[in-house]
């Protein structure tokens, strides 16, 4: 077994899942963890569809399988039924409650699933969701979801908050060092 | 130093100020493109860098600058090399004084390029070294050894991270930055330098001698090491060896190549020891047609006889599938999983505002029955809209419209081209095209910059790699100078103007160049550009849905009526389209 702890972060392009796989990253170098990551560039940053794979402890490669993942964080809940079946057996899903409506689905009038119809297929995983735009507002900005995210997720995520609150002030422009950490409390409390 | 938490492609570029280079070029190509972007702003070290107008252009500049003796880096992703293949072949022969890494990305499973070539190939056509990272640490090590082993050999060498490496992260321990300084000091010696085919006769034998020593050199270093473990074995090379040493059980053996070209003695040596041997590799079968070569009578599997798939790349889930096909058993087992099927697509798109798209929408309208070829960028995104008919390789919008306007084919040819990819390997297609008399309308999508991979500056962004102005190339007399009589100039967020020009241009005959201008909507945003966003009066929409067919991100559709969302960058061109003036300007009436 490789031991590590793998999580996925998924959601559209431009939501920031860069920078919360960094926030990770960063935490880990706090704990003395080693730790790898593989992440979406180039195309798929125009509003697609990203992934941002991040082990834990990780020495080998950065790829985690399909049905292997510990944790799913999406930041979309239409994105977190399109990456469920990452997850392990007993693996978590956290998943923003809101979902960015593909812009193709409005030009060929596609169904886009409700959130119940996403619940029912997502029946019988562990799934948490959290309204990250509400909660990003109340700390100050609407761009902090990423960060919200990373709170709500941090009661699962084998690092202390502690570290995991330093890696927040370390990775985010220090202009927004005090919202983020608003976020991510906010994000922590939602789940508690 | 201290750990931190870095991607593969800063990893590289901190590995070659590591290793006191002094000169730097590149095109940018995902997953290459970090390298530069990361050299052309540190400021660590001071050296010379540059975004080259194409990867033939980078990679002459490079192995120039090597012949004078000084540490030089080309990079380009995999597809770019063969643009820069022509150089690529005699460098081998004419070799270098100073180190010259060339680093060619590979991309498996296709993620952001048009084919899944293997680098590898190309070192072994023109015979030179390929290092071949199996992670983000080794991708630092390698870096520096590359360069002392192009001067140790006197042979440019080959750099080929994948995706997985480049645009993967780990903790690192990255070392001090070089103080080294070096000089260039051009030597004349046309016996080296100048391949008249009496030269070239002696070079190509002295390259062939370096080849032997070389190989076993690799072994030596340790680049290609093997452990005898068992009476089987796996041999994996590149980021599968990763991924095979994670699963690896116990009582097998291992050799991962990290290197090439591969000492077949050696190889011979270990293979020999092995009733079968599984090979675990990327791309094509570079390492198993060795391992074929020197099997005598042991089993050989991978993908020659179908355990690994030629195609796509590999992941711990199929490198266990492989390895269990294999009669090995890994440590890890993979449930068999599938996706939840029929969820919507999500396919990347062209950002809200962008220029490209209110001129594609202008050309669908002219040009309805239109055949429209169009190239590598952003605007291959215009597929979406449905004015992309081919994408072949850097360039080739405009010879590709030439050859089929020269086919005898009736309808309009209407191609779309970048700045950046026109400056890089369009020129020429047009220059063809005005001589040799084509029929054809050539739209230059002029955003100012190399969008798609990252925002990299360009001649005609009026800026060089370093943010040093520089005056910006006019693409109106690159295109009149080349004989194209019809050459307009238009703003792309003026509909009015973009289809007065498709009508004029479809009037004519011969070429007809059209330059669509306005900057590129992220650039503009960062250069604090702010327009005030537009919105949809409800009682106006007749919800006709031509707003939404425009397929902007910005404008959404629901309950009979469009809406605007926080995307829009205001360009107003949906306010243009609207046949009942429900879009405005948000505050006005």
């Amino acid at each position: 077994m490789s031991g590590s702890y793998d999580v996925l972060i998924v959601g559209v392009g431009g939501q920031g899942t860069i920078l919360a796989s960094n926030i990770l990253g960063e935490a880990c170098l706090l704990e003395g963890k080693s730790v790898r990551g593989a992440e979406t560039h180039g195309m798929a940053q125009r509003g697609g569809s990203v992934e941002t794979h991040i082990r834990i402890d990780g020495k080998y490669g950065p790829l985690i399988s399909p049905g292997t993942a510990d944790l799913i964080i999406s930041f979309d809940l239409l994105e977190a039924l399109r990456y469920s079946h990452f997850l392990k057996d007993g693996g978590t899903i956290i998943s923003n409650t809101e979902t960015i409506i593909p812009t193709s689905a409005f030009q060929y009038d596609a169904e886009v699933p409700e959130a119940e119809d996403i619940s029912r297929q997502l029946a019988g995983r562990d799934v948490l969701t959290v309204d990250a735009a509400a909660l990003a507002l109340e700390a100050g900005t609407i761009l902090a979801q990423n960060v919200v995210m990373l709170g709500a997720a941090s009661r699962h995520i084998p690092l202390t908050v502690e570290s995991l609150k330093e890696a927040v002030r370390r990775c985010v422009p220090p202009k927004t060092v005090d919202t983020n950490l608003k976020a991510f409390d906010l994000g922590r409390a939602a789940l508690e | 130093m201290v750990t931190r938490y870095m991607l593969g492609n800063e990893v590289i570029a901190h590995a070659c100020c590591e290793a006191n280079i002094d000169f730097a070029s590149g095109y940018p190509g995902t997953p290459s493109s970090e390298v530069i972007d990361i050299l052309r702003t540190q400021n660590d070290r001071d050296f010379y860098v540059e975004w080259s107008v194409n990867e033939k252009v980078a990679l002459e500049n490079a192995l120039a600058a090597a012949w004078t003796g000084i540490r030089s880096l080309a990079t380009m992703k995999h597809v770019g090399l063969n643009v820069a293949a022509d150089p690529l072949m005699t460098s081998a022969y004419t070799g270098i004084t100073g180190g010259l890494v060339i680093l060619s990305a590979d991309d498996p499973f296709a993620h952001s390029s048009q084919n899944e070539q293997d680098s590898r190939r190309y070192a072994l056509f023109a015979r030179i070294p390929c290092l071949d990272p199996a992670s983000v640490r080794e991708a630092r090590t390698m870096m520096i050894e590359a360069f002392a082993l192009s001067e140790e050999f006197g042979l440019p060498v080959l750099f080929r991270p994948t995706t997985r490496i480049c645009h993967s992260k780990s903790d690192v321990e990255p070392g001090e930055v070089g103080t080294d300084h070096r000089t260039g000091h051009f030597e004349r010696n046309p016996q080296q330098y100048v391949v008249i085919p009496a030269h070239t006769r002696v070079l190509h034998k002295k390259l062939n001698e370096k080849l032997g020593p070389l190989a076993r050199a690799l072994v030596a270093k340790g680049l290609n090491t093997a452990e005898v473990k068992g009476s089987t074995g796996i041999i994996a090379g590149g980021i599968a060896a990763s991924y095979v040493q994670e699963l690896l059980p116990d009582g097998v053996s291992f050799a991962k190549i990290g290197a090439y070209p591969v000492d077949l003695e050696w190889l011979g040596g270990f293979v020999a020891q092995h009733e079968k041997i599984l090979v675990v590799e990327e791309l094509s079968p570079v390492i198993e047609e060795a391992v074929r070569m020197v099997a005598t009578s042991t089993i050989v599997n991978g993908k020659m006889d179908g355990y690994i798939a030629y195609e796509g790349e590999l992941d711990p889930a199929s490198v266990a599938t492989a390895m269990g096909k294999a009669g090995f058993v890994p440590t890890e087992v993979f449930p068999e999983v599938t996706a939840v099927p029929d969820i919507p697509r999500r396919p990347p798109l062209l950002c809200a505002g962008c220029g490209h798209r209110s001129v594609f929408y202008a050309m669908k309208r002219v040009f309805k029955d239109g055949i429209f070829p169009s190239d590598i960028g952003c605007y291959t995104l215009g597929i979406q809209l449905g004015v992309v008919d081919t994408t072949i390789c850097m360039g080739a919008s405009i010879t590709v419209g030439s050859g089929i306007a020269q086919s005898g084919e009736e309808r309009d040819v209407v191609c779309t081209i970048g700045d950046s990819t026109f400056l890089h390997t369009g020129i020429q297609g047009l220059l063809n095209a005005v001589y040799n008399g084509a029929n054809m309308t050539v739209v230059i999508l002029d955003n100012r910059i190399t969008a798609m991979t990252g925002h990299q500056p360009n001649p005609n962004t009026g800026m060089t790699a370093r943010g040093v102005e520089s005056p910006p190339v006019s693409l109106e007399a690159i295109c009149r100078s080349c004989g194209a009589a019809y050459v307009e100039k238009v703003n792309s967020y003026d509909l009015t103007q973009c289809l007065e020009a498709m009508k004029a241009a479809k009037a004519r005959r011969g070429v007809k160049v059209i330059i669509a201008y306005q900057p590129c909507v992220i650039n503009a945003r960062r250069a604090g550009i702010r327009r005030k966003p537009f919105t949809v009066d409800t009682d106006a929409c007749t919800g006709c849905k031509a707003c939404v067919r425009f397929g902007c991100p910005a404008i959404e559709f629901h309950d009979e009526k469009a809406s605007i969302n926080t995307l829009c960058s205001g360009c107003s061109v949906c306010a243009q389209i609207c046949p009942t003036g429900a879009i405005r300007m948000e505050g006005k009436k």
